[in-house]
């Protein structure tokens, strides 16, 4: 792999119970090239969260650890800037304000001028300029997203990681925001590890979609490389066959591998057949 | 009161018909309250009459308003009279200064008896001044509370152990601390003042700070950790995160320690004889005339509706430092 960028070596985390310690995350490996597009995809409960957290410096592992570009990661920072699935706007503040404060934080000793420009370029990329005096409580779910990612575009971060970020979003909206995503880090060449629930935003979005088993001690269960060319258009890959390998791969992986609930018909079979054994015992 | 307002405004926004038959629905809100009024001085006129103390007669609705009205002739007949003393004094001033032009004029002050309004300006200086005291040290030590699970747990006991003791008690204490300690040959503040002030911070200091802690608490973890992200210094982080966010209970706690404290006050005033309202009722007891206890009774009044005013203007306030403009507010 060359120009190793970021690497995940032997992470794992233990939470303290009153039962002893429960151990969510074992053994997770992963090396990150410069620009990568990264998708976390596993069932609810796996752990995606928690990696993605221990990247950020939120958690501390308890073993193994994060290096990122040779420095090893221990608590959060603008240069791993988070993308969060409520937005998490400061619901006092305007649009261009809640960046203002991030752009103030990381670019030190820049001049007014040189700010408000950066503000501006950045409320661009995601096409939020229109609303820039407006709270986060007047304007849509969508446009909120939008302003979370220019606020953590804005730290010029060298690893983007987003948490679910379009997960709250209607249909539209999502697909509306999965192609700016796309253009912007066809333009920014960011790092960026994504959680997502959805298997055709992992598809579309990612270079390569890592699939976690169950937890509890969940660990990367197979990595899939996506080989589909830039710029990938939704439309022309509905009937791709190579896209709707990658798809199956992940849906197989989800739900045949790593199947989390047992179907309903499945488990009254079981009931029925225990019910028979127990009238047969009788 | 408000609502009403809002009521009217409705009203003005419909046309013809319509705006008589919600005219109509809206007479219940606005007349009820009033019905209610009527009833009570009703109920208190009926029963005053059978009760008769020492002093006579308890006294009805009638007698009370009868002596408002005696009391506001008597803060004008006083006002009067110190026009005068101070324009007597001008006068001679002016005179000597005409036969001696070296005399410097001296003006002495007016000293006669406070009248009620006089002191009710006492009372809400005094309350005033508490409540200020009590939130420079309630606010901060309540963020720090809220942001320290440590100091928490380390104030949590002192603040569950001083919250319900009553000013009566504190009272005592703080007289002789302040006698010890506000020694001075040319006092700014009287004595009096500065015991009732401190009792009402003592009393008033837990809503606030109980309120603040909880509200700081309770932050949101994401904007506790978009913080960390930017890597905000604590100072910042208060500032533009903790602050805003408890914006909301950090004033529920205001509201309700001014509140206690206009209530502690007027026991403080009592025993501490600072001139304000508390001192009125007490002199007026010891007084024991036959129109005494209408006066006590105006006085209650009066407490009652201004203490209503200082929590509708605590309400106003919050309206004005909340950045949640949408938020009920009650």
């Amino acid at each position: 792999m060359q120009n190793k960028h970021l690497e995940l070596s032997q992470v794992g985390i233990d939470f303290p119970t009153p039962k002893g310690p429960f151990t969510a995350l074992t053994d997770v490996n992963l090396k990150i090239r410069k620009g990568e597009f990264i998708s976390l995809i596993g069932h609810s409960g796996c752990g995606k969260s928690t990696v993605l957290n221990i990247v950020a410096g939120l958690h501390q592992a308890t073993n193994g650890g994060v290096i990122l570009d040779g420095s090893e990661v221990k608590e959060p920072g603008p240069e791993r800037a988070v993308v969060f699935q409520n937005h998490s706007l400061l619901p006092w503040l305007s649009v261009y304000k809640n960046v203002e404060l991030a752009v103030k934080q990381t670019q030190k000793g820049k001049s007014k001028k040189e700010i408000r420009d950066w503000i501006l370029h950045n409320l661009e990329l995601v096409h939020m300029t229109h609303a820039l005096d407006k709270l986060p409580s007047e304007i849509s779910g969508g446009m909120k997203q939008r302003v979370g990612i220019a606020r953590a575009l804005a730290m010029e971060p060298k690893v983007l990681l987003m948490d679910e970020p379009f997960g709250a979003l209607d249909a539209l909206t999502r697909a509306h925001l999965q192609d700016s995503l796309m253009d912007i880090h066809a333009e920014l060449g960011n790092t960026v590890i994504m959680i997502t629930h959805d298997v055709d935003e992992a598809v579309l979005l990612s270079d390569r979609i890592v699939m976690m088993t169950n937890g509890p001690s969940a660990t990367i269960g197979e990595v899939l490389e996506v080989n589909l060319p830039r710029p990938r258009d939704r439309l022309a890959l509905a009937d791709n066959p190579e896209y709707n390998h990658y798809r199956h791969e992940v849906l197989t992986f989800l739900y045949e591998k790593q199947k989390k609930v047992e179907p309903v018909s499945n488990y009254k079979k079981t009931k029925q057949r225990n019910a028979a054994k127990n009238s047969d015992a009788a | 009161m408000s609502k009403s307002v809002q009521a009217v405004s409705q009203i003005g926004q419909l046309d013809g018909k319509s705006r008589i038959t919600s005219l109509v629905s809206m007479l219940p809100k606005l007349l009820m309250p009033l019905v209610g009024i009527l009833l009570f001085l009703a109920v208190w006129n009926g029963v005053s009459k059978s009760i008769d103390t020492s002093l006579g007669q308890f006294p009805g609705p009638a007698q009370v308003w009868q002596q408002s009205i005696v009391l506001v002739n008597e803060h004008n007949a006083q006002r009067d009279k110190a026009a005068a003393f101070y324009e007597r004094q001008e006068v001679r001033n002016a005179q000597r200064v005409a036969q001696d032009e070296s005399y410097v004029p001296k003006i002495r002050e007016f000293t006669g008896a406070p009248t009620f309004f006089d002191q009710i300006w006492t009372s809400l200086y005094t309350v005033m001044v508490g409540f200020f005291i009590a939130s420079i040290i309630a606010v901060p030590a309540g963020i720090l509370c809220g942001l320290s699970k440590s100091a928490y747990a380390a104030m949590n006991p002192l603040i569950q152990i001083f919250k319900p003791v009553s000013p009566l008690a504190w009272l005592p204490l703080v007289t002789m601390v302040v006698s010890a300690l506000y020694v001075s040959n040319d006092p700014v503040f009287s004595k009096s003042f500065i015991t009732s002030a401190v009792t009402v911070s003592l009393c008033c200091l837990w809503p606030t700070l109980v309120n603040t802690a909880v509200g700081v608490s309770n932050i949101d973890a994401d904007l506790v950790n978009v913080s960390k992200v930017l890597r905000l210094t604590p100072l910042k982080h208060v500032q533009k995160i903790v602050l805003p966010a408890s914006i909301p209970m950090i004033f529920t706690g205001l509201r309700l320690s001014l509140g206690i404290g206009w209530m502690v006050l007027i026991a403080a005033e009592m025993l501490a004889q600072n001139p304000g309202l508390g001192k009125f009722v007490w002199d007026e007891f010891q007084n024991g005339s036959s129109e005494s206890l209408a006066r006590i009774m105006v006085a209650v009044i009066t407490i009652g509706i201004i203490g209503f005013m200082l929590d509708r203007l605590m309400l106003a306030v919050q309206r004005f430092a909340s950045w949640d403009k949408n938020a009920v507010l009650r």
